[in-house]
């Protein structure tokens, strides 16, 4: 049977096909859907979201201590939540296969930052396998799971935005059964510590050794000769696009790059009177031809930065001039936070107190954009609250208004941390947690917070003020940032507050239909409005300026908030 | 055959793409599609490209190559004009939704078709936001304009009715059948 399906969801399915019996993910472009998919097609397999990457990968690790097969899943900045476990993982005993998926993000669509996870794979001495298509990214997870257990080692399946995202048509494959749990003790494989570990790590040497030479026969990697005059060795999404731009030219496509199969790529490289790499991001596969003495070409003319497409690998290659094109001057349209979400209100009221806003990841990072500009950083998941407490310790107490806002999913993937310290290193920042009671900016994924699990079974909802209170936080309010005068003033006090301050700002994310917005737009009395652009301020999408004049849009969810400021009372309707 | 759908996140242009893709696999095609999620769709620009054919390699489409453009807002028309081929069928829906610039009152909505025609003449206007309205269907716009779009390409209208009785919940499976047959005379 054939399906047309995504990246995500072909590994999904793989995962099914392997007979995997255990998912752990915390969700991040491009990486999320592999979960979802699990959860809502496949519910033989245990999934579950992980408040991070560190714990997706532990969990996954102690499944497949059992026996089981198991699989976390990440993009590629959750690989550096992960790396703890990461790096060790290959020096311990494998029983069943375990598999780590690494969705990164070339052009950084959806991401801080455009790293290549090709070298963690590198880095924890694992073996690496990149598909092309949405086929062997289902393929390509059932091998992974196959040498994973196969060689005793965890396997990096890497994907990109391109890879994840788009669809293809894949044949369904036969499904294997879940391997039975049983309790085994190997503590010399199991218990790293340095005595152990010591005598694993040559144990891991001779490993990639096997593995170099399973990549040198195994079908994950094939040559396909075209013309001799260029040879492309390619991998990952690259390969389709140079494909597109070549299709005469002869191909080595590494489904396996790592570790890299030598002797393959020397005879690849005998072949062809010119060799081209051609990859996205670092130069890791060119970097390696080249070390084993083969001159290649590959980044003198291809970028290091950004995707790749045909357009681009055609013209390196070629080293013909791109065809000259004036881009159309368009008015832009970047993202931003929807009409009627709470995170613009609180953002809006801390700006107007004048504080200095340590961001985090998470919609509200858009409030960085103007009229708003109410982001000052954004670094990674957690970092806003050690940075508000870095900065607020600097100056001491009283001297400049330092505030950190958080997302409630962030908050318990990494921010929990940082707020003990604020705690117990006695800092005088405000935090402000930005609890809409969902993982927003992925697409609404549930969390320890929200009471429901993957599979929508009700379980625990943390208590947000009880949780930091715990940790040591007495200065503790709660506020809805629909009420824009109590939150100004709620913020005011906090400020003012000689001592750690923690504000939950709680209301549901507006694509939840929360009840508090009532879903009717409001409307502008031109009469009264004066143009004071007030309301313009909020950069609200539903609101309008022309002819001097602010108007409201059909997009408007009637949240109140522009009603609220109007000193003129010329919004109304709705609630 | 390159097929590029733009628009606004939120307008349904990732359904229709997948929709598309679907009748095409039907119709015995090598199918790639590609788009972006995650932060790009909160009320930002979108496209999504679609090819088929024989055999497709790249899930993108390569400048100047796409055939037909599908765009659920005037303005993202004109945005993605580099991929179009010489002569290719651009399909508009009559709507505007203002960007943030224009939105605040810093310039005009633009006039997009002086940037078309630099590449094409064949620019055929939809009234799909105003057919939905009509139908008492809003959410609706995208079989709407599956509908125009379909009499532009290959495939069998049977195979559409088969692709979205097979891909929408049956709640909205009649009103949205109905808008596609509204749309192929639209």
């Amino acid at each position: 049977m054939k399906k047309i399906l995504s990246g995500n969801e072909a590994i999904a399915r793989g995962a099914y096909e392997a007979g995997v019996g255990f998912a752990a993910a915390y969700p991040g472009t491009p990486s999320t859907e592999v979960l979802e998919c699990i959860a809502a097609g496949y519910p033989g397999i245990h999934a579950e979201w992980t408040p991070n990457e560190k714990v997706a990968l532990e969990v996954a690790a102690g499944a497949s201590y059992t026996g089981a097969r198991a699989m976390a899943v990440m993009k590629h900045v959750g690989v550096n939540v992960a790396a703890d476990p990461l790096m060790t993982l290959p020096y311990t005993l494998i029983r069943g296969g375990i598999v780590l998926v690494s969705a990164d993000d070339p052009e950084l669509f959806s991401s801080q930052n455009e790293q290549d996870n090709r070298h963690y794979a590198r880095f924890a001495k694992i073996p690496l396998l990149e598909p092309t298509t949405s086929q062997e990214a289902k393929d390509f997870t059932k091998e992974a799971f196959k040498i994973s257990e196969q060689f005793g080692t965890p396997v990096m399946l890497r994907t990109t935005t391109r890879i994840s995202h788009s669809m293809g048509i894949v044949e369904m494959g036969e499904v294997a059964g879940q391997p039975v749990p049983s309790i085994e003790r190997h503590p010399a494989e199991w218990v790293m510590l340095p005595a152990n570990a010591r005598v694993r790590h040559p144990l891991i040497e001779k490993r990639l050794l096997e593995l170099k030479e399973y990549a040198n026969s195994s079908p994950l990697n094939s040559v396909e000769m075209g013309d001799g005059k260029i040879g492309i060795i390619s991998a990952g999404v690259a390969y389709q696009y140079a494909k597109e731009a070549f299709p005469g030219a002869s191909f080595l496509k590494l489904g396996m790059p790592y570790p890299l199969p030598d002797r393959l790529v020397r005879e690849f490289a005998s072949k062809v009177d010119e060799l081209w790499v051609v990859e996205e991001l670092d130069p890791f596969m060119e970097d390696q031809i080249r070390a084993l003495g083969i001159a290649c070409r590959g980044k003198d003319r291809l970028p290091l930065c950004g995707e790749l497409n045909p357009d681009i690998i055609g013209t390196a290659i070629s080293g013909a001039a791109p065809e000259p094109f004036r881009k159309p001057a368009l008015p832009g349209r970047p993202p931003s936070m929807c009409p009627g979400c709470p995170h613009r209100s609180l953002l809006w009221a801390l700006r107007r107190n004048k504080a200095f806003i340590a961001g985090d990841i998470g919609c509200y990072t858009l409030g960085f954009l103007p009229p708003l500009s109410a982001i000052d950083t954004c670094l990674c998941m957690g970092a806003g609250i050690n940075h508000a407490h870095g900065m607020a310790t600097v100056f001491g107490p009283g001297r400049e208004k330092i505030a950190a806002v958080i997302g409630d999913s962030t908050f318990y993937h990494s921010g929990i941390t940082g707020l003990t310290n604020l705690a117990y290193n006695k800092g005088a920042a405000l935090v402000v947690i930005l609890d809409n009671s969902t993982t927003a900016m992925t697409g609404a994924q549930d969390h320890p917070g929200t009471g429901v699990t993957i599979g929508g079974e009700q379980t625990i909802r943390l208590d947000l003020e009880k949780l930091v209170k715990a940790l040591g936080i007495e200065w503790v309010k709660t506020v809805d940032p629909y009420d824009v005068k109590k939150t100004r003033k709620t913020i005011k006090a906090a400020l003012a507050h000689d001592g750690p301050s923690v504000i939950i700002s709680k209301a549901p994310c507006v694509l939840l239909r929360s009840k508090k917005v009532p879903g009717e737009p409001l409307c502008v009395d031109p009469e009264k409005c004066i143009g004071c652009k007030v309301c313009i301020g909020l950069g609200c999408p539903a609101i309008e300026f022309r002819d001097e004049k602010s108007s409201i849009n059909s997009s408007c969810v009637g949240c109140g908030v522009c009603g609220e400021l109007c000193a003129q009372g010329a919004i109304g309707g709705g609630k | 055959m390159n097929v590029l759908m733009t628009g606004v996140g939120g307008q349904g242009i990732i359904l229709a793409s997948d929709m598309l893709s679907d009748v095409m696999m039907r119709a015995g095609f090598d199918v790639k599609k590609s788009e972006i999620h995650g932060m790009a769709q909160r009320g930002g620009s979108v496209m999504s490209h679609v090819r088929y054919g024989r055999h497709v390699s790249s899930p993108l489409i390569p400048l100047g190559a796409c055939d037909v453009l599908l765009s659920f807002e005037e303005l993202e028309a004109a945005r993605y004009v580099q991929y179009l081929k010489k002569g290719a069928t651009v399909i508009i829906n009559r709507y505007r939704l203002a960007p943030p610039s224009v939105i605040s009152g810093g310039e005009p909505y633009p006039d997009i078709l002086p940037v078309l025609r630099e590449k094409t003449d064949t620019i055929v206007m939809v009234d799909g936001t105003k057919i939905a309205e009509d139908m008492g269907n809003p959410k609706g716009v995208n079989t709407i304009l599956l509908g125009r779009l379909s009499t532009f390409l290959e495939a069998d209208e049977s195979l559409w009715i088969e692709a979205m009785n097979s891909m929408l919940k049956e709640k909205i499976r009649t009103a949205n059948i109905e808008g596609f047959r509204r749309g192929r005379h639209a």
